[in-house]
């Protein structure tokens, strides 16, 4: 299945009409899924209605991580296969991984707002975010700054990796600091504990997010493929 | 240090169907070449054709888009080739003498600082001068130092002759036609002969 | 193993001759360290609690100021080239090429952290405890720098994206570095440090030559 979705030509196809369908799914998921979160689910018993920022926060959360693994896998297939579509792959998720960061950097911030009083704190968990916001940035930056894009593909793959054996180190050396220092936690490593009843908005809110980023990822691939077809034919018209 | 010794296993280079491309242009496809002994090679053709990008890839520096690259009879293609591009690999601060001791040590050559002197190429006098107060020939001269001073069966010099005045062209001619003799192969990207007759000319680019 | 000793003593003797050896990053670090009792006035106890990790982060900048040159050159002038066709794997020689950073530029700012830490009003013991843990620190900083530096060998003034690309890098070495200068959970902050190091110096290597080899294309 892997070498069928491989093929440039058979990717511009078959996205064609999976881009659009993930993103009509993705905005059927919100719209089930916010009302649910923001309405209809119940309240934490301690935290009273912010808690509800968690549905926007832990998902944004996970997929952050779990797109910057997409790149890695990605990263890995084109260094090993050298396979163009892999490496468009990995460049067009980064936007919306480092997106998803900022956003739960974003409702971490206004979620712990009333509780701690301040905009910000410097909590272990929000703070590993933040360097994987970093992260993303670094990896973006690198393709904006390489010329040649052959090379730019390879040297991003090889820091995505760089990274990849990075953030484990980030994360468990930011809990220890945090211990160390030890600041009012408010965001408890699960969070405020999962009741069941959250379970079900919470999923669906992930889903959602989940396939908000398969569109927006495939729509990007789609544009940087358009974008090398326009280079190639020019060239093509120069040299002939 | 003499010259480069006899290369008993008579070294050979295959190429077959190669295609390179550098930043997203094919320069050329379907190159197929062979090159036994004692062969000196000459790669011909305008600029921006892949004459560099030929000897980068036979250099193993650049990673073909399609088609074989075989040596037979060396040891592993880094430690059989010697490459001499269009830069000199030089450090402008660093003495003649100190970039040939540098060199001894990166590959892997054992011998005394002493036997350096004989490996001349008329820049004896200038020895502990910093690259940086030699003339572009001069410097091109040192660069060529290399290929004398760790034997090694493939050549593969990128215009090796630039900025040489006619006494560095005869010391080129030469040190090639010795290192043919000697069973060495030589791959040379030229716009005008070197002086040695080529037993092949590779065309790249219309 | 010649192509090592090679590769360091060229390094060695090419950063203390011709950049001015250590002056630069020194001169950076001490510029640096003036600007913290300037920014945060020189209230003893403010100073003593705040100045081994400011020390720390004073270092750290100051050693990614010179990762941006360290393959540049190299790529340019067609070094790469002949280290690609060196006895010695690539990896070995980005080590000598680290090692060679470290001795030159790397202790020196160590040492410079001790005088530094004392005049942010640190006692005498933790002076030099601040420049003991930055020398294992430099070899951290370093052995993950060489990665930043291959990644971004080609770029034109690329000394923005390579402080981007290594900060997350640095954040570990300088968690246990200044933990370990401020006297903090000295044991365990020591024994991470440590293993930072030497897992950058071990893996850091390893993932530069593979991106010089990418740039030698």
């Amino acid at each position: 299945m892997l070498t069928a979705l491989a093929n440039p030509a058979r990717f511009m196809s078959y996205s064609a009409w999976a881009a659009p369908l993930c993103l009509f799914a993705a905005l059927g998921l919100f719209a089930i899924g916010l009302p649910w979160a923001l309405f209809l689910s119940p309240a934490d018993y301690q935290q009273g209605e912010t808690v509800r920022i968690m549905y926007l926060h832990v998902p944004a959360a996970w997929w952050s991580l779990g797109i910057y693994v997409f790149m890695g896998a990605a990263s890995v297939i084109g260094l090993v296969w050298r396979h163009a579509l892999a490496d468009v792959a990995a460049r067009a998720a980064a936007p919306i991984g480092a997106t998803y960061a900022g956003i739960c950097l974003a409702t971490g911030s206004l979620w712990g707002a009333p509780t701690w009083g301040t905009w910000w704190e410097w909590d272990g968990r929000l703070t590993s975010m933040l360097v994987l916001f970093i992260v993303y940035l670094g990896y973006i930056a690198l393709w904006n700054a390489v010329e040649e894009e052959e090379k730019a593909a390879r040297l991003a793959a090889i820091l995505c990796l760089a990274g990849l054996i990075n953030i484990p180190i980030v994360h468990f050396s930011v809990d220890w600091w945090s211990t160390l220092h030890q600041p009012a936690s408010i965001l408890r490593a699960e969070g405020p504990s999962i009741h069941p009843s959250m379970l079900g908005p919470l999923f669906i809110m992930a889903g959602a997010f989940f396939l908000l980023f398969a569109a927006l990822t495939m729509m990007n691939m789609r544009a940087a493929i358009y974008r090398r077809r326009i280079e190639a034919a020019r060239l093509r018209g120069a040299n002939a | 240090m003499g010259g480069p010794g006899p290369f008993q296993d008579k070294p050979s280079l295959r190429v077959e169907g190669l295609s390179l491309s550098r930043g997203g242009r094919v320069l050329f496809e379907g190159l197929s070449f062979s090159a036994s002994t004692g062969a000196y090679i000459e790669v011909r053709g305008p600029n921006g054709a892949g004459k560099t990008s030929l000897l980068r890839a036979l250099a193993g520096f650049l990673k073909p888009r399609a088609g074989k690259i075989v040596y037979d009879n060396v040891a592993e293609p880094p430690l059989a080739i010697h490459f001499i591009g269009h830069a000199n690999a030089l450090k402008r601060e660093a003495s003649v003498r100190t970039h040939l001791r540098y060199w001894s040590g990166l590959f892997g050559v054992t011998g005394s600082a002493d036997s350096i002197d004989d490996v001349g190429f008329g820049l004896i006098e200038r020895a502990d001068l910093p690259v940086r107060a030699l003339s572009q020939g001069q410097a091109r001269r040192l660069a060529l130092m290399r290929l004398r001073i760790a034997p090694r069966p493939i050549w593969l010099l990128d215009e090796p002759a630039a900025a040489l005045d006619a006494d560095g062209k005869e010391m080129l001619g030469d040190l090639i036609e010795s290192h043919r003799l000697h069973g060495g192969i030589v791959i040379a990207a030229v716009h005008e002969p070197l002086g040695p007759t080529p037993a092949q000319t590779i065309t790249v680019g219309a | 193993m010649s192509a090592f000793i090679a590769t360091f003593r060229r390094d060695l003797a090419l950063m203390w001759g011709a950049a001015g050896g250590a002056v630069a990053p020194l001169g950076f670090f001490l510029g640096a360290t003036v600007l913290v009792p300037l920014a945060m006035g020189p209230e003893r106890a403010l100073l003593q609690s705040a100045g081994p990790p400011l020390v720390w982060i004073a270092a750290a900048l100051a050693v990614l100021v010179t990762l941006e040159r360290l393959f540049q050159a190299d790529l340019e002038d067609g070094s790469l080239d002949q280290m690609l066709l060196s006895s010695a794997p690539l990896e070995v020689l980005v080590l000598a090429k680290g090692a060679a950073l470290w001795i030159a530029i790397g202790l020196p700012l160590a040492i410079a952290g001790a005088p530094a830490a004392i005049a942010l009003q640190a006692p005498p013991e933790r002076a030099l405890l601040v420049a003991a843990s930055l020398a294992l620190g430099m070899a951290a900083f370093i052995g993950v720098g060489l990665v930043g530096a291959a990644v971004t060998a080609g770029v034109k003034r690329g000394g923005v994206v390579i402080a981007l690309i290594v900060l997350p890098f640095f954040a570990p070495p300088i968690i246990f570095g200044s933990a370990l200068a401020s006297g903090q959970d000295v044991g365990a902050a020591l024994l991470i440090l440590a293993g930072c190091a030497l897992g950058a110096c071990a893996l850091g290597p390893i993932a530069a030559a593979a991106a010089l080899r990418v740039q030698s294309e």
